[in-house]
């Protein structure tokens, strides 16, 4: 047979190399972050498989797409057209309040709130990995998407970027164990940490005293400490609270905004101070 | 014929893209090791052409792919083959079905170093539906095994 076979360094001794290599691996990319500059270039490496894998997905919504009743589509226009028509009056509200509070920030000698910019992403792909929630949007280096920018959809915060790909780029969602996001009570401006928990459908709200002013219920916005996420988007609702006496801090749990088992398309945000501008392909949807 | 050198490739390939297709929650839990299996189908047959080196890369890839720290995949899929290898001439005597439990425990033995070496690194808890794929790799295996080893005999691989 094959003469190969023999050559080079036997299986045991093999194995042990590449365990050691595995270990070493770990160690420089967890502990030292060694992998920062190449992951890029190893994302795009393995970014077809991710487009062949997101296929059969695509396939099965453009084919749904496709066998859309015409009753269902007058419905959907119809509520779509009463949506626009709310979201209208509120936003021509909107302007009048921003123009004033402009004004009055101003008056203050406070810096004036520049506004955001915005590209609509699409979901590639979920992770299967039980360990971590990350998931894989169809934007990246090429958009102008950078590491940590925040990630929303239309009810809240999704999460922030964790690793840029050329054409595509991972999320790392705020439920995700190893996450923890910055927020302040919207009543009452009291700041709080939400580290996530592992579910999807809850978040862990940390070091928080006994005599917080704290209640079920409470909206929970981003409080823009950290630099990572811009202030005052929601991120999720107080759900339970748990003020047992005999532990140093209340117990909280809070529900994420964003339905995050069920995201489609996502908003990328570039505030003004982003590292990178957006590069819009196209179409003017800033 | 061309095809015939990269076949080895594209099934592990196929393997890989099995392996991170998006699926609803409940088939998601129960998604078999799709390069597990391959892989060690491969091994089983071909020991002079995959092993721990092959193991190695391709666990490289699925790090890239799920998004874990570099090198975890790598090192329960690099313990697992080597099993495999060390021991092919046995396996290979051994009926199917007996192949597919020791191809469950060898599932098991993976998941369970994933699990550690996550563990290790962030607080992840353990829960037992992980371990659900150990029992659809099983059952998949016997047709996997069919299926690569009409593949093989078809395009002559050796």
């Amino acid at each position: 047979m094959n003469t190969m076979f023999t050559r080079g360094p036997s299986l045991p001794h093999r194995t042990v190399l590449a365990l050691c290599l595995s270990i070493l691996l770990i160690l420089v990319d967890h502990r030292l972050d060694g992998f920062a500059a190449v992951k890029v270039y190893l994302n795009s490496l393995v970014s077809p498989i991710q487009y062949l894998a997101s296929l059969p997905g695509q396939m099965l919504s453009a084919s749904a797409n496709r066998l859309v009743s015409h009753q269902q589509l007058v419905a959907e226009n119809a509520r779509l057209t009463l949506q626009a028509a709310r979201m209208q009056e509120k936003l021509q509200r909107f302007e009048l309040l921003k123009s004033e509070n402009d004004r009055l920030r101003t008056l203050l000698g406070s810096p004036v709130r520049p506004d955001a910019q915005i590209m609509v992403a699409e979901l590639m792909a979920v992770d299967n990995n039980p360990f971590s929630h990350q998931i894989v949007i169809d934007k990246g280096a090429i958009h102008g998407v950078y590491e940590s920018q925040s990630v929303l959809d239309d009810k809240g915060i999704v999460g922030q970027i964790m690793e840029v790909g050329t054409t595509t780029s991972r999320v790392l969602l705020i439920a995700d164990i190893t996450h923890a996001i910055p927020l302040r009570i919207a009543r009452n401006n009291v700041r709080l940490v939400a580290s996530g928990s592992g579910q999807l459908d809850e978040l862990f709200v940390e070091h928080v005293p006994h005599s917080a002013d704290i209640q079920v219920g409470d909206e929970l916005v981003s409080s823009g400490l950290g630099n990572v996420f811009p202030e005052g988007y929601p991120a999720a609702k107080i759900t339970s609270i748990v003020r047992d006496e005999s532990r140093p801090f209340a117990q909280v749990r809070a529900r994420p905004m964003a339905q995050l088992d069920r995201l489609k398309y996502l908003l990328l945000l570039w505030p003004s101070d982003a590292p990178v501008q957006p590069v819009f392909d196209g179409q003017g949807e800033s | 014929m061309k095809l015939r050198h990269y076949t080895i490739f594209l099934s592990i390939i196929v393997a890989l893209v099995l392996q991170v297709t998006p699926m609803p929650p409940l088939a998601d839990q129960l998604r078999p090791d799709w390069v597990l299996l391959v892989l060690g189908y491969w091994t089983l047959a071909l020991p002079n052409r995959v092993n721990v080196g092959v193991a190695f890369l391709v666990g490289l890839v699925l790090d890239i792919l799920l998004g874990t720290a570099i090198g975890i995949h790598s090192f329960a899929m690099c313990v697992c083959i080597f099993v495999l290898a060390a021991n092919y001439q046995r396996l290979r005597n051994y009926s199917v079905w007996q192949q597919a439990v020791v191809i469950g425990i060898l599932a098991a033995l993976y998941h369970l170093l994933v699990f550690w070496l996550q563990h290790l690194l962030t607080d992840v808890n353990f829960l037992f539906t992980y371990l659900w794929p150990v029992f659809t790799s099983m059952l998949i295996w016997p047709w996997l095994f069919l299926l690569l080893r009409k593949v093989r005999r078809q395009f002559r691989i050796s």
